[in-house]
C-alpha cells in the first residue's frame, strides 16, 4: 500500500530524487554536537506556539472591554483553557530562551562564518521577530502590567530621532495606549509576525539544509589535516530520532511548568491608576530595562533615553552583521568576536539578574 | 544567441521609452503606497477634556493623600498637603509615560516604572525623568475642587 503510493508520487514528481539530499544529509559528531539540538528545540516550541495560539484564537476577543474578560473566560470556564494559555505563555518564554541560547551557541562555535553569513542574518531577524511576538503578545490579556509595559516600550520607540514619533503613533494607533493599540498588537501578533516568521523560517531552514552543519574551526582544521578522524551520523533517521527525544523532553518540561506554575492573569488594565510598585518587563527585556534605568537623564547634551535607544540600535545592527567582520580562514578566527560574545553574554546575564533583584 | 546591436537613434529611442515607462511605473506605485501609509497613521482624536475639570469633592481627600483624576484623556494627580492646601499636576511621568503616584511617606511624587522622583512642585528631583511635571491651577468652587490648565503668560 505504502509502496504503491510512493510509486505513484515517484512517477509524477521524481520523488526519490527530490528527497535524495535529505537522505545524504549528515551531522558531524564531536563533543560539542549537543549544541546542534537548540535550533530544533526552538523550532519545536514555535510549533507549539502556532498550535496553542490557534486554540486560544477560538475564544479570545481583542478590544479594551473584552480582552481581559475573554482570557478570564478561557482560564476559568473553558475546559483545559488554563492549561492551553499556560502552555502558550510558558512555551513563549522557553522559546525566547532557547532562541537566545541557539544564537550564543552559534556565536561560540563560530558557525556563522563563511559560507553561513545569511543563515546568521536570517536567524537574527527571526530572533528580533520572536521578541516582537513576545512584546505584542504580552499586551493581549490587557492587564495592568501589560498596559504599562506597552506604554514604556512604545514610548522608547518614540525616543528615536525623527522617525520615532510617527512610529510610536503607528504602533499605538494614536497618541496614547488604548483599545486601538490592543487591536493593532493583535493584528501584528496573529497575522503580520506569523507571516514574516514563516517566510524567514523557511529561508533559514533551506539555508541550513543547503549548507549543512558547521564544524567548529579548530576541529575543521584537524579534520582537514587528518580526514580519517572525521565522524558523522546520518540526519535521517539517526539525528532526527535524537532530536525528537529532545523534543519529547522539552514537551515534558513544558507540561510540568504549565501545570505546576500556571500563568497569572493579573488585574485588568486601567489607564487612570498609577503604575504599581515593583513593575518590571518580562525577563528578556530586563537587561535593556536595567540599562535604561542606570543611564542618567542627561548625558552631555543628549537625553539619556535617546542615547540608550541609539546605543541598543547600533549594537543590534553590529550583531546582525557580525559574520561579515569574521575571517574566511578557520585557522585565523578573530579573537575579538569571541571576546565580544563573552562580554555580551555576561552583560545580558548580569544585567538581567541585577534588574531582577534591584528595587 | 546573438542580438543585433541597435543603431544609435534606436538606442536613444529606447532610453526615452525607459525613462517614461519607469517614471510612470514609479508614479503609479507611489499612488498605491501613499494611501496605505496614510491609512497606517490614525486620525487625530480631539481632546474633549477642555481646560477645566472637577477633579474631586472636598470630602474625598484627607490631608497628606492624593488621587488620580481624568483630565481629558490624560491622568492628573491631585494632592492634599498636610496643611490642607491642594496641588494638581500631570500624572504622566516625563520619562517614559507611566502614571506616577503620591508617596505619603516621602511627601514626594514617585514613578514606579523606573524609580523617578519629583517634589511637590513637580520638579524632577532624582532618577531618570528629564523634565518636570506640568502643574495645574487649583481652585475651590463650593464643595468641588476645580483643576484648570495654567494660562500661558
Amino acid at each position: 500500500m505504502f509502496a504503491a503510493l510512493r510509486n505513484w508520487f515517484d512517477e509524477r514528481f521524481d520523488w526519490d530524487n527530490l528527497i535524495a539530499p535529505l537522505r545524504h544529509k549528515t551531522v558531524p559528531t564531536h563533543r560539542l554536537s549537543y549544541w546542534y539540538f537548540l535550533g530544533g528545540i526552538t523550532l519545536f516550541l514555535f510549533g507549539i506556539q502556532v498550535a496553542t495560539g490557534i486554540l486560544l484564537l477560538l475564544y479570545y476577543r481583542p478590544g479594551a472591554n473584552e480582552a481581559f474578560e475573554s482570557v478570564q473566560y478561557i482560564m476559568t470556564q473553558v475546559k483545559f483553557g488554563w492549561l492551553i494559555r499556560s502552555i502558550h505563555s510558558w512555551s513563549a518564554n522557553l522559546m525566547i530562551f532557547t532562541a537566545f541560547a541557539h544564537m550564543f551557541s552559534v556565536l561560540f562555535l563560530k558557525a556563522y562564518r563563511k559560507p553561513r553569513e545569511l543563515t546568521w542574518v536570517s536567524g537574527m531577524l527571526l530572533l528580533f521577530l520572536v521578541m516582537g511576538f513576545g512584546f505584542s503578545g504580552y499586551l493581549l490579556p490587557w492587564n495592568t502590567l501589560a498596559f504599562f509595559a506597552t506604554k514604556v516600550g512604545t514610548e522608547i520607540t518614540g525616543q528615536v530621532p525623527i522617525m520615532g514619533k510617527p512610529m510610536m503613533i503607528f504602533l499605538r494607533g494614536g497618541e496614547e495606549v488604548t483599545g486601538a493599540t490592543l487591536t493593532r498588537f493583535f493584528g501584528f501578533h496573529v497575522a503580520v509576525l506569523p507571516g514574516l516568521a514563516t517566510v524567514l523560517l523557511l529561508l533559514h531552514l533551506l539555508l541550513v539544509q543547503r549548507l549543512g552543519m558547521s564544524v567548529p574551526p579548530k576541529l575543521e582544521v584537524q579534520w582537514t589535516v587528518n580526514p580519517s578522524a572525521r565522524r558523522e551520523m546520518t540526519f535521517f533517521p539517526n539525528f532526527l530520532l535524537r532530536e525528537m527525544m529532545a523534543w519529547y523532553l522539552a514537551l515534558g518540561v513544558l507540561g510540568v511548568l504549565a501545570a505546576v506554575f500556571p500563568w497569572n492573569l493579573g488585574v485588568k488594565a486601567d489607564p487612570f491608576v498609577p503604575a504599581p510598585a515593583g513593575i518590571k518587563p518580562e525577563w528578556y527585556f530586563l537587561f535593556m530595562f536595567q540599562t535604561l534605568k542606570l543611564i542618567p537623564s542627561k548625558v552631555w547634551f543628549i537625553d539619556g533615553e535617546v542615547l540608550g535607544v541609539l546605543a541598543f540600535g547600533l549594537v543590534g545592527l553590529v550583531w546582525l552583521l557580525l559574520p561579515f567582520f569574521e575571517s574566511d580562514q578557520p585557522s585565523h578566527m578573530k579573537q575579538w568576536i569571541t571576546g565580544l560574545a563573552v562580554f555580551a553574554l555576561a552583560y545580558v546575564a548580569g544585567m538581567s539578574v541585577y534588574g531582577h533583584f534591584a528595587k | 544567441m546573438t542580438v543585433d546591436p541597435l543603431s544609435e537613434p534606436a538606442q536613444a529611442r529606447r532610453r526615452t521609452i525607459k525613462v517614461f515607462l519607469g517614471s510612470g511605473l514609479l508614479a503609479s506605485f507611489a499612488s498605491f503606497i501613499y494611501p496605505v501609509l496614510r491609512y497606517l497613521i490614525p486620525p487625530p482624536v480631539a481632546d474633549l477634556g477642555g481646560d477645566e475639570i472637577v477633579a474631586s469633592k472636598l470630602s474625598e481627600l484627607k490631608p497628606n493623600s492624593a488621587k488620580i483624576f481624568r483630565f481629558g484623556s490624560h491622568p492628573g494627580l491631585l494632592i492634599m498637603n498636610s496643611d490642607g492646601t491642594y496641588r494638581a499636576l500631570s500624572a504622566t511621568c516625563t520619562h517614559l509615560g507611566c502614571t506616577v503616584q503620591y508617596r505619603s511617606d516621602l511627601r514626594q511624587i514617585w514613578c514606579a516604572c523606573h524609580n523617578g522622583i519629583y517634589d511637590l512642585n513637580g520638579r524632577n528631583v532624582s532618577g531618570p525623568p528629564p523634565r518636570p511635571l506640568a502643574v495645574f491651577d487649583v481652585h475651590l468652587r463650593g464643595d468641588e475642587i476645580v483643576v484648570s490648565r495654567k494660562r500661558e503668560a
